[in-house]
């Protein structure tokens, strides 16, 4: 679709439906599920960064009176190296599994051992000391320099960097080497007036969900098996464990609780195949909750990364060529979000000469996970930074300067195909003419602006519409609800349907009740699950049509269905959606719609934020005093929740920007895992975050609806990296500027 | 006839940009890309979504294009 629409129940914003269970406590998350005869389990961690292990030893663990099992990597049985779907880099199920429980190596602080399971939580707390691990301490390499060099330590003596045009004879920790270009930037170099060119870093950071990582598994006598947990995609947690058990995937349902909270950390599986392991060996339930020193050191935030950026153009303020350098830390396992990173640095730009040349780096520490729009803050973040010294020092405003070079149909993109209509311009003049912008920076700030884009996903969607007897229904969805999705699907259901939304009742099925479902990540849900309910709904239409045709004994082409009523054009006869549902045991029995696609044609998704900041010239400590988000969402199916995740994606990126970092000592021990030392923001820290929906309707959706989860954390980091120096008088190559760091700048003259 | 466009990685098997193709069935014109480039792998092409004319597919085994069309290799993207 491609023109503006009329809508009935889109764009409305309804009551979410999972709102009063939440507020209530009702609502049953990870860790709220307890089954008779349950029994607790937790892991025994590597207290090394790098060490290889030389023996354990679970004797004395196993003879303890309230001890039912232990686990070691052993235990998964046959695990083969194998390609596997997790999230943005390579991944490989036998990283996956050497990545729940150690094999030969311990490669982290905090890489998991071995694990326990035993009748309370303090009793599988006492047998952990009961195992006896003999390392042998290897050094550790903490940082991508160091991990580069030839003479680094090796993680994986197997490992050959992969991208060049002859793969090296000689193990490397660099895993994958990519190169992407346009033109001839050194062509596009030359022609320009003004060339900036500097060098960026960026801190581990953490998703920070509120939620720990928690699961109950359960393996029955018959083989049968159930897991529940809080994941971001149970059919890839299903499929992940079965793999690792070797199990059949037909023998073991997952069941998603509800999610506090996931951001691209609960992509992968970490104690939930341990858990079940547990449970097999233990012949009993087990519960596994992670605490939040565990969260932090043990499962994957987002990759630290090096950067350069190196940015040429005209007087005139066209962009003759832009370059880009970068360095990603994967973790203990390939796979960090380097290529994403890649495609994404230059992509709002209308950009003949580019090149981009982007390394996945492994190092001692957690394997990172995906992170809301995995790679692109890294990489944009640098891109932004020049690009506003470069507008800075061609004497143009730094919006007239995104405005005159933007991304818009037709342009190409460094990885692949030309854009179709995207949003970019909107937004850009939505900022520009802002009353945020529009207004004087306040005495003593700085001001920063930036944009961001994220490709959004579309993919596999299993939906299931059954209507009762009444004309009420239950939509089941095979993705979980991380950001309130259930409200998106229940209006555009009601929107098909033309009834009610509260007529409609949105749930999140187990594995056992629906086809495969991708897991709930690249903003796809909303866009492709949207798709599989439109589908589902149009389906139900479709046999209402046919039912009271059926009942009228005309064909389906003579009745019309609309305001959730079918009407007998070659008569008189009405029936309600209500009235052909209580008739349906008479044509057939219940009427149920299904919708199971693999979705295309997502709708890349861009975003611009306006950011005035205030420093404290004297502790250096920074207060974000106004923020403007400003986003295209194709069509906003539920504004407020479109607004709350513009909201949530500012907050996080202003975190990452001024505060957030994993600290680690000489050794790789992580120093801050806690959110007393790992600082989020607080809604107390942050003025009200403001924000503009711009609406450039996706050609591919029914409703044109873009992904807004993800692009929302891309431009804080330099709209607030840019405030910061603005407001200081100085160049910010480092995040997060937190106190120390912005005092350093400012005390270095 | 078709224009198949490779992305940098790509180019170090092709040793070229674009190319054109007879075939107007995906699975053909894979066949066709192969017989083409001596380096390029069926592995170095199964791990990759495609754009075609602009729209972009994951799991591209059924799909067809047209005459005049334009087809991209690109990494698959996840997201979080």
């Amino acid at each position: 679709m491609s023109e503006a629409q009329e809508f009935k129940y889109i764009g409305q914003r309804t009551i979410r439906p999972d709102g009063f269970d939440k507020v209530t406590g009702r609502a049953q998350y990870g860790a709220d599920l307890n089954l008779p005869g349950m029994i607790w389990g937790r892991t025994l961690r590597s207290p090394h960064a790098h060490a290889r292990i030389l023996a354990i030893d679970t004797s004395r663990a196993e003879a303890h009176p309230d001890v039912f099992a232990v686990v070691t990597f052993k235990d998964f049985g046959n695990v083969q190296s194998e390609k596997i779907n997790a999230g943005e880099g390579a991944a490989d199920m036998l990283d996956l599994a050497r990545n729940c429980l150690a094999d030969d190596k311990a490669l982290y602080h905090g890489h998991a051992i071995a694990a326990v399971a035993a009748r309370t939580e303090r009793a599988a707390d006492d047998a952990l000391a009961l195992i006896d691990v003999k390392y042998e301490v290897l050094p550790p390499v903490l940082n991508v320099e160091d991990a580069m060099k030839d003479d680094a330590p090796i993680l994986h003596e197997d490992q050959f960097t992969q991208g060049y045009e002859e793969t090296p004879s000689s193990p490397s920790n660099i895993a994958t080497r990519v190169e992407m270009k346009i033109g001839d930037v050194e062509a596009g170099f030359a022609e320009a007036d003004v060339v900036i060119e500097r060098e960026f870093r960026t801190p581990t950071a953490h998703q920070g969900y509120i939620e720990p990582h928690a699961c109950t598994a359960r393996y029955d006598e018959n083989g049968q098996s159930m897991i529940w947990c809080c994941t971001q995609g149970h059919f890839d947690v299903r499929t992940s464990t079965a793999k690792l058990l070797g199990l059949d995937l037909g023998r073991l349902k997952v069941i998603a609780s509800e999610i506090g909270g996931g951001f691209g950390g609960k992509t992968v599986v970490y104690q939930e195949p341990v858990a079940l392991a547990l449970s097999r060996k233990a012949g009993r339930p087990v519960k596994m909750v992670m605490n939040r020193d565990e969260v932090f050191i043990a499962t994957g935030p987002t990759s630290a990364a090096r950067l350069k950026a190196k940015v040429g153009a005209k007087k005139d303020g066209t962009i003759t060529a832009m370059q880009g350098w970068m360095a990603y830390e994967a973790g203990a396992f390939k796979g960090s979000p380097m290529m994403p990173g890649v495609m994404t640095m230059y992509t709002p730009y209308d950009c003949a000469n580019l090149l981009v040349e982007g390394f996945d780096v492994v190092l001692n520490k957690s394997k990172v996970a995906a992170y809301r729009a995995p790679g692109a803050p890294q990489a944009e973040f640098a891109a932004e930074m020049v690009v506003s010294e470069v507008a800075e020092a061609l004497g143009m405003d730094p919006i007239e300067l995104r405005l005159k070079n933007a991304a818009k149909e037709g342009t190409q993109t460094i990885y692949g195909p030309k854009f179709k209509a995207v949003g970019l311009v909107e937004c850009l003049e939505a900022a520009r003419d802002s009353e945020h912008y529009k207004s004087a920076v306040p005495e003593g700030c700085g001001r920063g602006i930036a944009s961001g884009f994220w490709f959004n996903i579309g993919g596999q969607s299993s939906v299931l519409i059954n209507m009762n007897t009444d004309g009420t229904g239950t939509i089941l969805e095979g993705s979980p609800d991380i950001g309130g999705s259930r409200a998106s699907m229940q209006m555009m259901a009601a929107e098909v349907l033309q009834i009610e939304p509260s007529c409609l009742k949105p749930i999140v099925a187990d594995t056992d009740s629906l086809p495969y479902s991708e897991g709930t990540g690249g903003s796809r849900v909303t866009f492709a699950t949207g798709m599989a309910v439109i589908e589902a709904a149009t389906n139900v239409v479709t046999q209402v049509r046919e039912r009271a045709a059926a009942i009228w004994n005309v064909t389906a082409e003579q009745v019309d269905y609309a305001d959730g009523v079918a009407t007998n054009t070659a008569g008189e006869d009405k029936m309600t959606l209500a009235e052909v549902c209580e008739a349906a045991k008479k044509t057939g029995g219940q009427i149920s719609g299904t919708g199971n696609i693999n979705a295309r044609g997502p709708g890349p998704g861009f975003a611009v934020h306006v950011c005035d900041v205030k420093v404290d010239k004297e502790t250096g400590k920074v207060d974000v005093v106004r923020y403007t988000a400003i986003q295209d969402a194709g069509k906003a199916i539920h504004p407020s929740y479109v607004e709350g995740q513009y909201q949530g994606g500012a907050v996080q990126g202003i975190g990452w920007a001024l505060n957030e970092e994993y600290i680690f000592n000489e050794d790789g021990v992580m120093e801050n895992p806690g959110f007393l030392d790992y600082r989020i923001p607080l809604a107390s820290d942050l003025p009200m975050i403001e924000t503009v929906i711009v609406e450039v309707p996706n050609a591919f959706h029914p409703y044109g609806v873009r992904g807004v989860g993800e692009s929302g954390i891309i431009p804080p980091l330099a709209a607030v990296g840019w405030a910061v120096g603005d407001a200081i008088d100085r160049k910010v190559t480092e995040l997060p500027c937190s106190p120390p760091r912005v005092l350093s700048l400012i005390q270095s003259g | 006839m078709a224009i198949v466009v490779f992305s940098g990685e790509l180019q170090r098997f092709t040793g070229e940009e674009r190319t054109r193709v007879q075939a107007l069935r995906y699975r053909e014109i894979v066949a066709e890309l192969l017989e083409r480039y001596d380096a390029l792998t069926e592995e170095n092409l199964m791990d990759m979504a495609v754009a075609i004319d602009g729209e972009i597919i994951h799991t591209p085994l059924l799909e067809t294009v047209g005459e005049n069309s334009e087809l991209h290799f690109l990494h698959r993207i996840s997201g979080g």
